[in-house]
C-alpha cells in the first residue's frame, strides 16, 4: 500500500502466552497478575469517568463541594442550631462535614460500583478485560470527588482554629477503609445488579438507611454503651470517628470500633471478591 | 510458522431460551420461579411427567479444530450457526460450556467497531480510551497514533468530541484503532458491513494487509466475496457444529450449495398457530437466482387451528438484518380461510428480483386477521443471488450494495463501435 510498510509491519516476540479456555469453575482465583497487567484499563476508565462527570455542566467540579456544602448547612441548621444535637465540644458545622466527607466518598462510591457493570454491559457483551476493573475505577473516581471537598475541610478548619495533630498521619489509612468498604459492598451489588435489577432501587434506599446508622449528623458517644460492638459493626462508623479523631482532635482514639471495622471491610471484601469472581464467569451471558 | 495458534476441542455452549424473555432476572420472578418449580414438581410426581419449563439450546456442540499460526480462516453459516458465539468464547467474554480451547499468543478481538467510544470524549481521546478497552498498552497506542489518524482521516477533528462527528467519521476512527492493534491472533465479527462503500473497500484492504502479515486471523462474515479475498481457508458452521473446514474456495462454494438446497427444513419451526414445514425462495428461470429473476417465495405450513383470514408478510433483509423491503398478502388479495391440520402454501411471485449479487434472507410473519393474530416465525430463511454480470458488462459482487436497478445509459451517449 505504501512504502513505509516495513515500518508498520509488526515484529511479533516469540509467542509465549498461551490463554486457556476453560469452562466456570466455583473458586475462581482473584486473579491479581491479570488485573495489574490491566493496569492501564483501569487507568483510562477511571479517568474517563472522572472527566465526562461534569462535561456539560455549569458549575463543572464545583459540584463535588455544593453537595456535601449544602448537607453540611441542612443538618448544622436543623440538628445543630434546632434539634441542638452534641458535637463533642467541636463547633456543629465542622464536626458534621468531617463526617459528611468520609460519608459522601463512601456512598459515591459505592453507588457508582454497584451500578458500574450493567452500566458497562456494552463493554462486557464485546470485549475481554477483568471485570474488576469495572468497580475498582467506579470507586477510584469517587476519591477525586473526595480530594475536592477536602480542600473545602481546610479552608473551615482554619477558619475555626483547628490545627489537626500527629493523628493527622493515620488519614491515608482511614481515606483507604472507607474506599475498600465501598468496594467490598460495592462488589457484592455490582454483581447482584447484573442479576437481580432490583439492587438498583435498593442502593439509594440502603445508603439513606445507613447514613443514619453512621455517626455524620451526631456523635457516636450518644450511641449507649451496650450498643456499642453492633453499632461498631458498620464499618463507616470506625472510619467517621476515625476522621474526627485524626483532623478535629476530638480525645478518645478510636481503637476499638476501628479495629472491628477493619475486619467487617476485610470480610465484605473478601467475600465480594468471590461471589464477584465467581458470577463473573457468566455476566456477559445474563446481563 | 506452521505452530499452532488456536486449538478447541469439544467446545460447547449452552444457552436457556424461554422461561423469561428478558436476560435479566427479577429478584420476584426468582422468587416465584421458586415457587412454582415446587408446585410443578408436586404436580409432576402426581402425574409422573418430566417438568423441563427452560428450554436449552446448544449454540456450539461439540466444535473441534486446529488453526496454524499466520492462517487467515473465514468462518461461514447462516444466523444462529454459533459463529458469534464462538468468537465470543475464544475472546473470553463467555465461557463455554463443556470443552477447552487454547490459544498461543496475545488475542485482539473486534466484535463490535467502536466498543467503548464515549461521546463527550475527543477523537484524541477515545483513541486512547478504546485502545486500552481493546487491550493495548498506552505506549503501543502512543506509536500508532498518527497511522490511526491518518488512516480514519480525522485530523481536523481529532480535538471535537465524537458526538460531534458525522457516522461515517466515527466509524472510521473507530476501525482505525482496532485495525492498528498488535496482537498474534485477531478475531473479527462481520465488522466490515458498516459505513460507505469506500470506507468498506478500505477496511477490506487493511485486513488482507494485516492478513498477510503472518498473523493469525479468525475472520466472520456474511459477505462471500470478502471471505473469498481475504481468507485461504474457511470453516462452516451449521446449529453449532462444524460442518467443513478446508481450502477457501471449495468450502465457500460448499457452503453455497447447503444454503440453497437446505431451504425446505428438516425439521418443522413451530409457532404458536402454525407449524412451518417450508421457506423457499428459487428462480422461476433457472437453477441459481438471479438479479431481475423473476422468482417465487412460497411458504410452506399446516396451522394448529383453522385460519379465517390467512395473512403472510415477507420482509426481504440483508444479511447483518437491515430491512430492504417487504410484501403483504393482504395488499393483493384476500385469501379463504384454512382448515386446521392441513398442509397450506401462500406466497409471491416477484416480476423480477431488484437484489444485486450477494446473500440475503427473508423473515416471515403469518397472520390470522379475523383473529388480529401475528405470528412471527423465530428463524429467517437466507438465500444467495449469485455473483453475475448484471448489466452484461464485468461480474459484480457483494461490494455494489443490495438494490438493482434495471437501468440503460442514454440513448444519446455517442458510442464506440
Amino acid at each position: 500500500m505504501n512504502t513505509d510498510q516495513s515500518v508498520s509491519n509488526p515484529v511479533f516476540p516469540p509467542v509465549s502466552s498461551v490463554a486457556r479456555i476453560e469452562p466456570p469453575t466455583s473458586w475462581p482465583s482473584i486473579g491479581v497478575r491479570e488485573l495489574w497487567e490491566y493496569r492501564e484499563l483501569l487507568y483510562f476508565l477511571t479517568w474517563r469517568d472522572i472527566k465526562v462527570r461534569y462535561k456539560q455542566t455549569v458549575l463543572g467540579a464545583a459540584w463535588a463541594v455544593i453537595q456535601p456544602l449544602f448537607m453540611m448547612l441542612v443538618f448544622s441548621l436543623f440538628f445543630g442550631k434546632l434539634a441542638g444535637v452534641p458535637s463533642d465540644g467541636i463547633p456543629y458545622p465542622v464536626f458534621t462535614f468531617c463526617g459528611l466527607l468520609p460519608w459522601q466518598l463512601f456512598a459515591h462510591s459505592l453507588t457508582q460500583a454497584s451500578n458500574s457493570l450493567v452500566g458497562s454491559q456494552n463493554l462486557i457483551t464485546k470485549v475481554y478485560f477483568p471485570r474488576l476493573v469495572v468497580p475498582i475505577s467506579a470507586v477510584l473516581a469517587g476519591v477525586v470527588d473526595f480530594a475536592i471537598a477536602f480542600v473545602l475541610l481546610l479552608v473551615m478548619m482554619f477558619y475555626y482554629g483547628i490545627v489537626p495533630g500527629w493523628q493527622m498521619v493515620a488519614l491515608p489509612g482511614l481515606v483507604l477503609l472507607a474506599v475498600l468498604a465501598a468496594l467490598g459492598v460495592g462488589l457484592w451489588l455490582s454483581a447482584l445488579n447484573v442479576q437481580y435489577r432490583d439492587v438498583r432501587y435498593t442502593i439509594s434506599f440502603l445508603v439513606q438507611f445507613w447514613l443514619f446508622a453512621t455517626p455524620v449528623a451526631y456523635p457516636s458517644s450518644i450511641v449507649p454503651e451496650k450498643w456499642r460492638v453492633l453499632y461498631g459493626l458498620n464499618p463507616m462508623v470506625g472510619v467517621v470517628d476515625g476522621f474526627r479523631w485524626a483532623l478535629l482532635g476530638k480525645p478518645e482514639s478510636p481503637g476499638l470500633p476501628l479495629l472491628i471495622s477493619v475486619i467487617v471491610v476485610f470480610l465484605l471484601l473478601a467475600g465480594g471478591l468471590y461471589y464477584f469472581r465467581r458470577l463473573e464467569q457468566q455476566f456477559a451471558d445474563i446481563v | 510458522m506452521s505452530n499452532l495458534a488456536i486449538r478447541c476441542e469439544g467446545l460447547s455452549k449452552q444457552y436457556r431460551i424461554g422461561g423469561y424473555t428478558d436476560h435479566y432476572k427479577v429478584l420476584r420472578d426468582a422468587i416465584s420461579d421458586a415457587a412454582a418449580a415446587t408446585f410443578r414438581r408436586l404436580k409432576n410426581v402426581a402425574r409422573n411427567g418430566n417438568g423441563s419449563r427452560h428450554d436449552y439450546i446448544w449454540a456450539l456442540d461439540d466444535v473441534s479444530f486446529e488453526i496454524k499460526a499466520g492462517e487467515v480462516v473465514g468462518i461461514i453459516g447462516r444466523n444462529g450457526s454459533g459463529k458469534t458465539t464462538l468468537l465470543k468464547i475464544l475472546s473470553r467474554i463467555t465461557k463455554p460450556t463443556r470443552g477447552h480451547a487454547e490459544i498461543h499468543g496475545r488475542v485482539g478481538s473486534l466484535l463490535e467497531v467502536g466498543t467503548g467510544f464515549h461521546p463527550e470524549l475527543s477523537g484524541r481521546e477515545n483513541i486512547f480510551l478504546n485502545g486500552a478497552i481493546l487491550g493495548m498498552r498506552k505506549s503501543e497506542i502512543e506509536r500508532k497514533f498518527d497511522e490511526i489518524v491518518a488512516f480514519a482521516e480525522v485530523e481536523k477533528f481529532i480535538d471535537t468530541p465524537v458526538k460531534r462527528y458525522s457516522s461515517g467519521m466515527y466509524v472510521r476512527l473507530a476501525f482505525g484503532v482496532a485495525a492498528h492493534m498488535e496482537t498474534e491472533v485477531l478475531l473479527v465479527d462481520e465488522v466490515l458491513a458498516v459505513g460507505d462503500a469506500q470506507f468498506q473497500k478500505k477496511c477490506f484492504e487493511k485486513m488482507r494487509e494485516i492478513g498477510s502479515h503472518g498473523r493469525t486471523i479468525l475472520f466472520v462474515s456474511h459477505n462471500m466475496s470478502a471471505v473469498r479475498s481475504i481468507c485461504k481457508e474457511a470453516l462452516i458452521l451449521e446449529r453449532g457444529r462444524v460442518v467443513a473446514q478446508g481450502e477457501i474456495d471449495r468450502t465457500v462454494d460448499q457452503y453455497l450449495s447447503r444454503v440453497n438446497s437446505s431451504q425446505s427444513l428438516d425439521r418443522a419451526i413451530e409457532t404458536n398457530t402454525f407449524s412451518v414445514t417450508s421457506v423457499e425462495v428459487s428462480s422461476v428461470s433457472g437453477a441459481v437466482v438471479k438479479t431481475f429473476d423473476p422468482v417465487q417465495v412460497r411458504v410452506q405450513f399446516v396451522p394448529k387451528a383453522e385460519v379465517q383470514d390467512p395473512g403472510l408478510y415477507v420482509s426481504f433483509l440483508t444479511m447483518d438484518s437491515r430491512r430492504l423491503t417487504g410484501l403483504d398478502l393482504k395488499d393483493f388479495v384476500t385469501s379463504a380461510p384454512l382448515p386446521a391440520g392441513q398442509p397450506a402454501e401462500l406466497g409471491f411471485t416477484i416480476e423480477s428480483l431488484p437484489l444485486m449479487p450477494g446473500t440475503y434472507q427473508v423473515e416471515i410473519h403469518l397472520k390470522d386477521m379475523a383473529k388480529h393474530l401475528i405470528e412471527f416465525v423465530p428463524q429467517t430463511f437466507p438465500f444467495e443471488v449469485a455473483e453475475t454480470e448484471v448489466y452484461g458488462g464485468r461480474k459484480l459482487d457483494g461490494w455494489f450494495g443490495s438494490v438493482g436497478l434495471k437501468a440503460q445509459p442514454l440513448e444519446n451517449i455517442p458510442r464506440k463501435r
